[in-house]
C-alpha cells in the first residue's frame, strides 16, 4: 500500500490503531457521496463506477481495498486475459483427454497412469524477489508449493528458473546468492528435492531479475480436491499460520508497479516465510485429505483472505459468511483491511462438513497447526464478511474472483523490430580454423549461462525423498511416483529470451519445442505444459504485442504437438524505466515414463558406443550464444520452428529409450553442437572422436556452422553397437535425418574432433567449472 | 511484568563465519575502524510480576539447559532489563514500522 | 527385526530410512516424538531434516520431546541408536555423543556426493565394514560442521571413536570427471575432518551423511549405505 493510500485510509477509518471506527456496508448505504481513495489503491475510475454499479452503492473500504487487490494485474490478469482464452480455445478433445483438472483451478492435473494423477504448475516471484533476494524467492518456492497442495497433492519435487543482470554488475552480486539461497532454504527445508531449472544471465534483466519456481504433486485420481465452497453450512476453516503484516498490498503494489531507474523508492512489506511451518502444513494437510474430512481447500497466496474467501465463494454453487474478527493475528494492531489484503505465509483455507470438523480439528491439534473456523457457507448468492456484529462486505463473490476488468491493450508491432530482423549475424567474423572452433568452444563453455552451475546448483538438496532418477544437469528433472511400478514424471522448464526478443511467436515455440525435447531426451512422453510468461509493461503496445504473439505461439505449438495447457502464471511490469525485459515465455513441459529406471542420462560412459547425430542443421546463427559470447551481437531471426519435426524426434528419443537403444541421449540447443558434445563428455569424464564430413555434406554447411549454428530439432545419442540397425531403423521408419558423428572414446581423455581440434577434458573442465566460483565463492 | 535479557556467544575459540562475514562487509559500507565482529543471540524473556533473584536464577538455568549448547556456547550474560527501557525500544520500533 | 525411526516436526529423511531398513531386510517401525514409548523396537534411527526448523540450534528443542526421555536411558542401556544428521545433531545435543555441529564453513547448503573413511568396524552400525574401506555416500546440510574442544577431540581419537572421516587426500570418486571444489578440503569444516562419531560402547553412532540416500540403484552414488543396516540387523540378532 502506498503511503497515499494508506493515508487516505487513515482519513477513511478515523481511529488508525484500532477498529474503533468501521466502515460498514450500512454506513455505505447513507453515506454514498464520500470521497474514496480508489486511485491510490490502484483503481481506474470506470472501474471504480462499476464496482458502485455492482453493488448499487458505494463501496465500504473493505470492499474497496478487496475489489482493488483483486482486479490488480497479478490477479485478474485484466491485460492478459483476452489472449490467454487462446489456450482453451485451441484445447482438442484429443488433448484433453489426459486432462483431470485444466485452465482455472490452483494448478492443472494430468492423468499418468494406473490410477496416479499429477499436477503442477510454475509461477513468477519476480519483484519481491528483486527487493529481498532471500525472502522473495523463499516465498516463492513457498507458494507455489501451497498451490500445488491445495489440489490434494503431496508435493515431490521443485525447480527453479532464474534469470538476473551481467554476471559481473554488482547488483548481480547483491541478488544471486539470497534469491539461491532462499530457493535452496526453503525447499530443502521442506524436503522437497529441487531436479532442475534454468540460470540465465543477461543485462536485459538487471533491475528485474526473474524468479520462477515450480513444482509437482503427486495423488491418486480420487484424492484431487478443488478450490469451491458448496453444501450450506459447511464450515470455513482458517489454518496454519497466524495473519500479520505481511505482504499488504504487496499484490496490487508491487507486482503493478515497475521500478523507476534508481531502484525500488519504497520499501513495502515484503512477505517472509517460514518453511517449518509449511512443511508441518504439508503432512497436516495430506493427513486431512486421507482422513477424507475436507471438502474444499485453498491456499492463501497473493491478496490473501480477500482472494481465498472470494475464490472458494465464487467457485462454489452458495454463498459464504466470514467473521474476519475470528482470524488468529499474530499482530493486533492490523486494522480490517489490513487482515484481508495480509499475504502472511502459510495459511490454508478448508471447506469442513460440520459432522466431521471434530476430527478435523484432532488432526490439526496433532500436528501443532491452529485451526480456526471463520465461516460457513450460506444459501445465499453473496460473499458477506463480517467485523462482530458489522457487516463490512456484503459482495457478489464472482465480481470479485472472475469478472474482474478485461483491457483489450493497444498492441503495436515494435518500432525497433525491423531493423533488428534486419541485423542478421552473417558477416560477424567467423573463426576459419580448428584451433579457432576449439577456442570458440571454450569461450562458450565459461560464458555464464553455459558455464558449469554446481556453484548454484550444490546448494539445493537433490536426493529427499529418495525418488530422483534424474537432476541437473541432464536435460529434464525425473522423479517416480509409483515405488512398486517405477512409473515417474519427468520435466524441464525452458526459454531463450533472445530469440523471443527477435521473433515473440517462434521464440515462444522455440522454448515450448526445447522443453518437449527435453523430456523427450530423458525418455519420458510429454503430456502437458505449464507456462510463466514474463514480459514488461503491458501499458507498452510493444510489450503487448509481444505478449500476444507469444501466446499464440504457444496456444498453436501446443495443438501441434497435441499437449494441452494446464495452467500457468502471467508476470507483466518486468521493466525499469522505460527498458523492457526480453520477451520471456517460459514454458514447462511435463512428460510420463512407465518406469523411471529406464531414463536416458545426458552423458556417456561407454567406450566403442556410436554417437549419432539427429535432425539437420543449417545456417542459423540469429539470437544464439555463439553471436553473443563472440561479439555480444542479438540480431537476425531466430531459427526455424518445425513442430511435427519435434514430434517424430520425440517418438525415436522415447522408444530408443523403452527398447534400450540408447545409453545416452542430449538435446542441442544454445551453443549447438560443439557445446552439446562438450557437456556430454564432461558428464562422465568420458571423451569422443568426432568426425563431420559426412554431415557437413549432407546439409551443405561449414564444420564451423554444424559446430555451433542453433537449428532446432537436433539431438546426439550414443548407442552401443549392438543395438545400431535397430536405431537406425527407428530414425528411418519415420523418415528422420540421422547420421553417426563419431564414437565415444576414454583414451586421449579429449574431446576430439577429427581435422579440426583435440579438447583435453581437463582444459574443457577447469573453463567450464571456474565462472561462478571465481566470481560468487570467494565472498 | 519483568523482563531478563540473556545474552550467548558463541565460545572464543570457535569460528564464527558469519561475524567474520559481518566484519568483511562493513568496510565496504565505509566502516574501517572495526577490526573483528563476533555474532551471537539475545533471548527476551517476559515474567508476570518482578525480576527476582530466583526469577533470574530459573532464567540462568534455561540458559544454560536449553537457550545456549554449553560446547559451543558461553552465556555472557543473564540480567534484569528495566521496563522503562524496553518499552522505549518498543515504541520507537513500532513508530517506525508505521511510517 | 524392527527399527524405529523417529519422526519430528520436520523431520524429512524419516521417509528413506524407512526404506532403507525395509530393503536391508528389517521391519521399519514409526515412533511419533510426542509418545514416550519405543514401542519395542531393536534399534532407533533418528533421520535427517530440520526438526523444529533447527530454530534456536539444530536439533536443540527434538532433543527435549517425550520419545528421548524414552530413547536417552535405553541407548545408555545398549539400544543401537543411528543419529543421520539432524539425528547426529539431536544426540550431540542430548549428550550421548560429544561434540557440537556448527554452521558450514563455506556458510552455504552444501548437496553432494561425499567419500568418507570407516575407521570403526566394530560398532553395532559398522560390523559390516572392514577399517578403512571407503565409501561414497550423500552429504547434505547447511550445519554440518563438527566441533569439539582439544581434550574431546583428543579422547575421541585415541579410543577409536572416529567412526568416519571425510576423505579429502587425493581425487574423490568422480573428481576427474566433475568439478569438486571440495577436493583438497573437507565439505564443511570439520575439525580433523571428522564426519561420524561413536559413544564408548560403540552402540550410539551419529554421522553427518545420509547412508540412507545410498541404498537403491539409480537413486544415488551407490549401495554403499546399505551395511549400515544390515550391520545393525546383524547386532540384534546376536544380542
Amino acid at each position: 500500500m502506498t503511503p497515499v493510500a494508506k493515508a487516505n485510509i487513515d482519513k477513511a477509518s478515523t481511529n488508525a490503531a484500532k477498529q474503533t471506527v468501521i466502515d460498514t456496508v450500512e454506513d455505505a448505504s447513507t453515506t454514498p457521496d464520500i470521497g474514496q481513495p480508489w486511485s491510490e489503491l490502484g483503481l481506474k475510475a470506470d472501474e471504480y463506477e462499476r464496482i458502485r454499479e455492482i453493488l448499487d452503492r458505494r463501496p465500504t473500504i473493505a470492499e474497496l481495498a478487496m475489489y482493488s487487490v483483486m482486479w490488480s494485474e497479478h490477479c485478474s490478469y485484466k491485460s492478459s486475459k483476452v489472449h490467454l482464452a487462446q489456450f482453451s480455445e485451441n484445447t482438442t478433445d484429443e488433448m484433453n483427454e489426459k486432462l483431470l483438472v485444466g485452465i482455472g483451478e490452483n494448478a492443472g492435473v494430468v492423468d499418468i497412469g494406473d490410477g496416479w494423477a499429477v499436477t503442477f504448475k510454475v509461477e513468477s516471484h519476480n519483484h519481491p524477489s528483486y527487493v529481498e533476494p532471500y525472502q522473495g524467492a523463499a516465498t516463492g518456492v513457498g507458494g507455489i508449493v501451497r498451490d500445488i497442495m491445495s489440489m490434494g497433492a503431496r508435493p515431490i519435487a521443485v525447480m527453479d528458473s532464474l534469470r538476473f543482470g551481467a554476471i559481473d554488475h554488482p547488483d548481480t552480486l547483491r541478488v544471486l546468492p539470497g534469491i539461491v539461497a532462499g530457493v535452496g532454504g526453503y525447499g530443502n527445508c521442506l524436503g522437497l528435492p529441487n531436479i532442475g531449472g534454468e540460470v540465465v544471465f543477461d543485462s536485459c534483466y538487471q533491475g528485474n531479475p526473474l524468479v520462477n519456481a515450480l513444482s509437482v504433486g503427486k495423488m491418486r485420481i480420487e484424492d484431487i480436491h478443488l478450490a469451491k465452497a458448496s453444501g450450506v453450512g459447511n464450515k470455513v476453516v482458517l489454518f496454519g499460520a497466524k495473519t500479520g503484516g505481511d505482504g499488504i498490498g504487496g499484490v496490487s503494489v508491487l507486482a503493478s508497479e515497475t521500478f523507476d531507474a534508481d531502484g525500488p523508492a519504497k520499501r513495502p512489506a515484503v512477505q517472509v516465510g517460514d518453511p517449518f511451518a509449511e512443511k508441518v502444513l504439508i503432512e497436516c494437510c495430506l493427513d486431512l485429505y486421507a482422513a477424507h474430512v475436507v471438502d474444499g481447500i485453498q491456499d492463501l497466496g497473493g491478496a490473501g483472505l480477500s482472494c481465498a474467501t472470494s475464490e472458494l465463494a465464487s467457485n462454489g454453487d452458495g454463498g459464504m459468511r466470514v467473521w474476519l474478527d475470528r482470524v488468529p493475528l499474530r499482530d493486533a494492531s492490523l486494522r480490517v483491511e489490513e487482515i484481508l489484503m495480509s499475504e502472511s505465509q502459510e495459511r490454508m483455507m478448508a471447506v469442513v462438513e460440520p459432522a466431521r470438523l471434530e476430527e478435523f480439528m484432532a488432526i490439526t491439534k496433532r500436528w501443532d497447526v491452529e485451526a480456526t473456523v471463520v465461516g460457513e457457507v450460506t444459501d445465499g448468492k453473496h460473499l458477506e464478511v463480517f467485523w462482530g456484529d458489522e457487516l463490512i462486505i456484503d459482495v457478489p463473490p464472482r465480481s470479485v474472483a472472475h469478472e474482474g476488468p478485461i483491457y483489450n491493450r493497444p498492441m503495436n508491432r515494435p518500432a525497433y523490430l525491423d531493423a533488428l530482423q534486419a541485423s542478421v549475424p552473417d558477416d560477424l567474423a567467423r573463426p576459419g580454423d580448428g584451433e579457432g572452433f576449439k577456442a570458440a568452444l571454450l569461450a562458450l563453455m565459461a560464458s555464464p549461462n553455459l558455464c558449469d552451475k554446481s556453484w548454484i546448483t550444490g546448494q539445493y538438496d537433490r536426493y529427499v525423498m529418495g525418488n530422483t532418477a534424474l537432476a541437473m544437469p541432464d536435460d529434464s528433472g525425473v522423479v517416480r511416483v509409483d515405488e512398486e511400478t517405477g512409473r515417474g514424471v519427468a520435466i524441464s522448464t525452458d526459454c531463450n529470451s533472445r530469440f523471443a526478443k527477435l521473433d515473440p511467436f517462434a521464440g515462444a515455440q522455440l522454448a515450448l519445442a526445447e522443453a518437449y525435447r527435453n523430456v523427450a531426451t530423458a525418455g519420458a512422453v510429454p503430456l502437458a505444459i505449464s507456462d510463466c510468461l514474463n514480459f514488461g509493461s503491458p501499458e507498452d503496445p510493444a510489450v503487448m504485442w509481444q505478449f500476444a504473439e507469444a501466446v499464440r505461439g504457444i496456444s498453436a505449438g501446443c495443438k501441434t504437438l497435441g499437449i494441452p495447457v494446464t495452467g500457468g502464471n502471467v508476470s507483466l511490469y518486468n521493466q525499469t524505466a522505460d527498458v523492457a525485459i526480453h520477451p520471456t515465455p517460459l514454458v514447462a513441459v511435463l512428460g510420463v515414463m512407465d518406469d523411471v529406471a529406464r531414463r536416458t542420462p545426458s552423458g556417456w560412459k561407454i567406450p566403442g558406443q556410436v554417437i549419432y547425430l539427429l535432425g539437420t542443421t543449417a545456417d542459423e546463427f540469429g539470437g544464439s550464444a555463439w553471436t553473443q559470447v563472440a561479439h555480444d551481437h542479438l540480431g537476425g531471426m531466430p531459427p526455424r520452428v518445425d513442430l511435427d519435426a519435434e514430434r517424430r524426434l520425440g517418438e525415436i528419443l522415447v522408444n530408443a529409450s523403452r527398447q534400450g537403444l540408447v545409453a545416452a541421449a542430449h538435446d542441442l540447443s544454445e551453443g549447438g553442437l560443439a557445446v552439446a558434445l562438450a557437456e556430454a563428455s564432461l558428464r562422465n569424464g568420458v571423451g569422443a572422436r568426432i568426425w563431420l564430413d559426412e554431415v557437413c555434406g549432407r546439409d551443405g554447411v561449414d564444420a564451423f556452422t554444424l559446430l555451433f549454428s542453433e537449428s532446432a530439432g537436433r539431438a546426439i545419442v550414443a548407442v552401443p553397437r549392438s543395438e545400431q540397425v535397430r536405431f537406425t531403423d527407428l530414425c528411418t521408419s519415420r523418415g528422420f535425418a540421422h547420421a553417426s558423428i563419431g564414437v565415444v572414446e576414454d583414451e586421449g581423455r579429449s574431446l576430439n574432433v577429427q581435422g579440426q581440434f583435440v579438447l583435453p577434458l581437463d582444459e574443457l573442465r577447469t573453463a567450464h567449472t571456474s565462472t561462478l566460483p571465481a566470481i560468487f565463492a570467494s565472498r | 511484568m519483568g523482563i531478563v535479557v540473556v545474552d550467548v556467544m558463541l565460545k572464543s575459540e570457535i569460528l564464527d563465519p558469519q561475524g567474520q562475514a559481518v566484519a568483511g562487509a562493513l568496510p565496504r559500507l565505509g566502516f574501517n575502524q572495526f577490526t573483528d565482529v563476533r555474532q551471537g543471540k539475545r533471548f527476551v524473556l517476559t515474567v508476570e510480576g518482578e525480576v527476582t533473584d530466583q526469577v533470574l536464577a530459573a532464567a540462568r538455568e534455561a540458559a544454560e539447559t536449553m537457550l545456549s549448547n554449553p560446547v559451543i556456547e558461553d552465556v555472557v550474560s543473564v540480567r534484569a532489563e528495566s521496563q522503562a527501557v524496553m518499552s522505549q525500544a518498543a515504541e520507537s520500533q513500532a513508530a517506525e514500522s508505521q511510517a | 527385526m524392527r527399527i524405529g525411526v523417529v519422526t519430528f516436526p520436520g523431520s524429512l529423511d524419516d521417509h528413506d530410512a524407512h526404506r532403507a531398513v525395509r530393503v536391508a531386510g528389517g521391519e521399519p517401525v514409526s515412533l511419533w516424538h510426542g509418545d514416550d514409548s519405543l514401542r519395542h523396537v531393536d534399534a532407533v534411527v533418528l533421520p535427517g531434516g530440520f526438526s523444529y526448523g533447527d530454530y534456536l540450534r539444530a536439533g536443540a528443542i527434538a532433543r527435549f520431546a517425550p520419545v528421548m526421555s524414552a530413547l536417552i536411558p535405553a541407548a545408555h542401556g545398549g539400544l543401537p541408536v543411528l543419529g543421520i544428521c539432524n539425528g547426529f545433531q539431536i544426540l550431540c545435543e542430548s549428550h550421548l555423543l560429544p561434540g557440537a555441529m556448527i554452521q558450514n564453513d563455506h556458510r552455504t547448503f552444501i548437496c553432494r556426493e561425499q567419500r568418507l573413511r570407516v575407521e570403526n568396524a566394530t560398532t553395532a552400525w559398522t560390523s559390516d565394514f572392514a577399517t578403512d574401506d571407503e565409501i561414497t555416500i550423500v552429504l547434505k546440510n547447511q550445519d554440518g560442521q563438527y566441533v569439539a574442544d582439544r581434550h574431546t577431540l583428543d579422547e575421541l581419537e585415541g579410543e577409536g571413536r572416529v567412526v568416519f572421516r571425510y576423505v579429502v587426500d587425493g581425487p574423490q570418486a568422480h573428481a576427474a570427471v566433475k568439478y569438486d571444489r571440495f577436493a583438497s578440503r573437507n565439505p564443511n569444516g570439520s575439525y580433523r575432518d571428522i564426519a561420524g562419531v561413536t559413544n564408548e560402547r560403540g552402540n550410539v553412532v551419529g554421522l553427518m551423511p545420509h547412508p540412507e540416500h545410498a541404498i537403491e540403484e539409480g537413486y544415488g552414488p551407490s549401495l554403499d549405505g546399505l551395511k549400515f543396516f544390515t550391520s545393525v540387523l546383524k547386532s540384534v540378532v546376536n544380542a
